[in-house]
């Protein structure tokens, strides 16, 4: 089940997309989305949809992937649309059980079901291009300035790295318990929900347990290595703008441009 | 030679939860030089891993001083110098990596010193190349044996450019496959790279590659010298709950049967040479 969820997920590529700076490319994710609740009619989500064909194809990213990542959504879509265009007041154009259904409503939920759609495509969009890696020098990055007003922007973002690495680890180790414990009689499987629960609490004890330890040790080697916090670090990997950074940056000012101006 | 590590009379207690003190070090006096290869052997329990963490100041002795070439490891202002200069490898190599990617897992400890980028990117690639591992420089460790992790986690150490590392127990975890890889890298960093070795184990064979062999039971060091010597003494190594090399014990048996073998043997060759030598 885990696998099927396509959001969160990173496709590795060298597409003009993905060597973007990860700066530009959170930064221009969070204007696209404020770009969407700007849209005043109809007509500016062709600008919309003109834009994340543009970064969609230049991704070569399949569309189907990116529809896979809807699925999940789907319900919060459809119920979306339902609630507006029964609820908005205006032209009744359709009666059911006593509920309307009104051509302002109508017009209202399409509005709302595209904002929707293309608010998880372009979310996802960031995700699929960047790895975490690169997501979280850039959320690093980006944080910096709001150190001065007490953010830990580094201590975040090894707080990331960390989880990230160590996600893989812990679902091995999971798996072993798991293991273990169903070769001496345990029963994930069976039963209502209060059993199943309750079969999990031999699962997650030496998890956790293994968890502490694992921090524990990690910690001490990362000492071991001199870590000592942000200060006085250096990375090894320099985030530079290039021709492209600034190019992506010209697009979507293009395109905020549009939107507004279409009004 | 110059001394790389030596403690005075190092004693250390672990506090323990019924609130009685637990002697892990007593009086531990030991000069370790630089560009030696030292092996520290003992029985779980012995005190050899506490020891270890005394050598860069992850732990501080409760009476005595360690120092670290002149340096006092009690003086906190010399602390990351002294990290610096004496590297440490631990048991899991999964416990000890902190990146997703391996070469900037190798590059964690020259960010944290704050090396320039350009010498960052140099280090971490000859590092990578040192424990021949640049085909995998861009994988994600987990996917990695567990003997390559742990040559990563050397990587790691080398590319802050120690003058010694430390190894605990840096095999306990692995495969005879893996052993090997982390052993014959370990020696290859003593001869050619020149760095101090100490290596925490409690495997025989790994132990009679070193220079020089400290033995320790009960938070005490029973025995010191050449491997060779050592092993001589079957009986004393047994008395610590180690074993001496299976050859070793051979010809230990063989002489007590009345053969006349030489008691310091240590490899199947010098056996051979031995045994041929009889007729």
């Amino acid at each position: 089940m885990i696998k099927d969820i396509t959001i969160g997920q990173y496709i590795p590529g060298d597409t003009a997309v993905h060597n973007l700076d990860p700066r530009i490319k959170i930064i221009i994710t969070f204007v696209f989305i404020t770009l969407l609740f700007l849209v005043g009619n109809y007509f500016s989500y062709l600008y919309i949809i003109a834009f994340m064909g543009l970064a969609i194809g230049l991704s070569k990213i399949s569309l189907k992937f990116i529809a896979k990542g809807l699925k999940p959504l789907i319900v919060i879509i459809v119920l979306t649309v339902i609630l507006n265009a029964f609820m908005t007041q205006g032209e009744v154009i359709y009666r059911i059980w006593g509920l309307s259904i009104t051509k302002e409503g109508l017009y209202q939920a399409g509005f709302m079901g595209l904002r929707l759609i293309f608010l998880i495509t372009g979310a996802s969009l960031l995700t699929l291009t960047t790895s975490p890696i690169a997501l979280t020098d850039g959320i690093e990055k980006l944080l910096n300035p709001l150190k001065r007003i007490g953010v830990p922007a580094h201590e975040l973002a090894m707080m990331m790295t960390i989880a990230l690495r160590f996600i893989p680890t812990l679902l091995e180790e999971t798996d072993k318990i798991m293991k273990a414990q169903m070769a001496r009689g345990a029963d994930f499987e069976t039963g209502n929900l209060i059993n199943r629960a309750r079969a999990m609490v031999p699962l997650l004890v030496p998890l956790f347990i293994s968890a502490f330890r694992r921090a524990d040790e990690l910690a001490l080697a990362m000492e071991a290595r001199c870590y000592r916090g942000g200060e006085k670090r250096t990375r090894m990997k320099q985030l530079k703008l290039e021709f492209r950074d600034y190019s992506a940056m010209m697009i979507i000012a293009v395109f905020c441009f549009l939107v507004i101006w279409s009004r | 030679m110059a001394n790389m590590i030596t403690t005075e009379n190092v004693r250390f207690e672990y506090g323990t939860n019924s609130g009685s003190a637990k002697l892990a070090l007593d009086d531990i006096n030991i000069n370790i030089a630089k560009g030696e290869f030292v092996a520290i052997l003992g029985h779980n329990g012995s005190g050899k891993s506490t020891l270890a963490k005394h050598f860069n100041a992850l732990l501080l002795p409760g009476a005595g001083t360690v120092y670290v070439k002149e340096m006092n490891t009690k003086n906190e202002k010399l602390l990351w110098d002294i990290r610096q200069t004496a590297g440490m490898v631990f048991q899991n190599p999964d416990n000890q990596i902190v990146a997703t990617i391996v070469e900037e897992d190798v590059a964690f400890g020259p960010e944290n010193l704050g090396i320039p980028p350009l010498e960052i990117r140099r280090r971490v690639d000859d590092s990578i190349k040192t424990v021949d591992m640049t085909e995998y420089a861009k994988h994600s460790p987990h996917l990695l044996s567990g003997g390559q992790k742990q040559r990563v986690a050397i990587a790691g150490i080398i590319a802050m450019k120690p003058e010694c590392i430390i190894l605990d127990e840096p095999t306990a975890l692995l495969d005879p496959v893996g052993r090997k890889e982390v052993l014959n890298t370990i020696i290859k960093l003593n001869k050619e790279e020149g760095i101090t070795i100490i290596l925490i184990t409690h495997y025989m064979d790994e132990a009679i590659q070193a220079d020089r062999i400290y033995v320790m039971k009960n938070g005490k060091i029973i025995m010191e010298g050449k491997p060779k010597d050592v092993f001589k003494e079957v009986e004393t190594v047994k008395a610590a709950g180690l074993d001496v090399p299976q050859v070793t014990e051979l010809s230990h048996r063989l002489n007590r049967e009345g053969l006349q073998l030489s008691p310091d043997i240590l490899t199947v060759e010098e056996m051979v040479v031995e045994l041929c030598r009889l007729k």
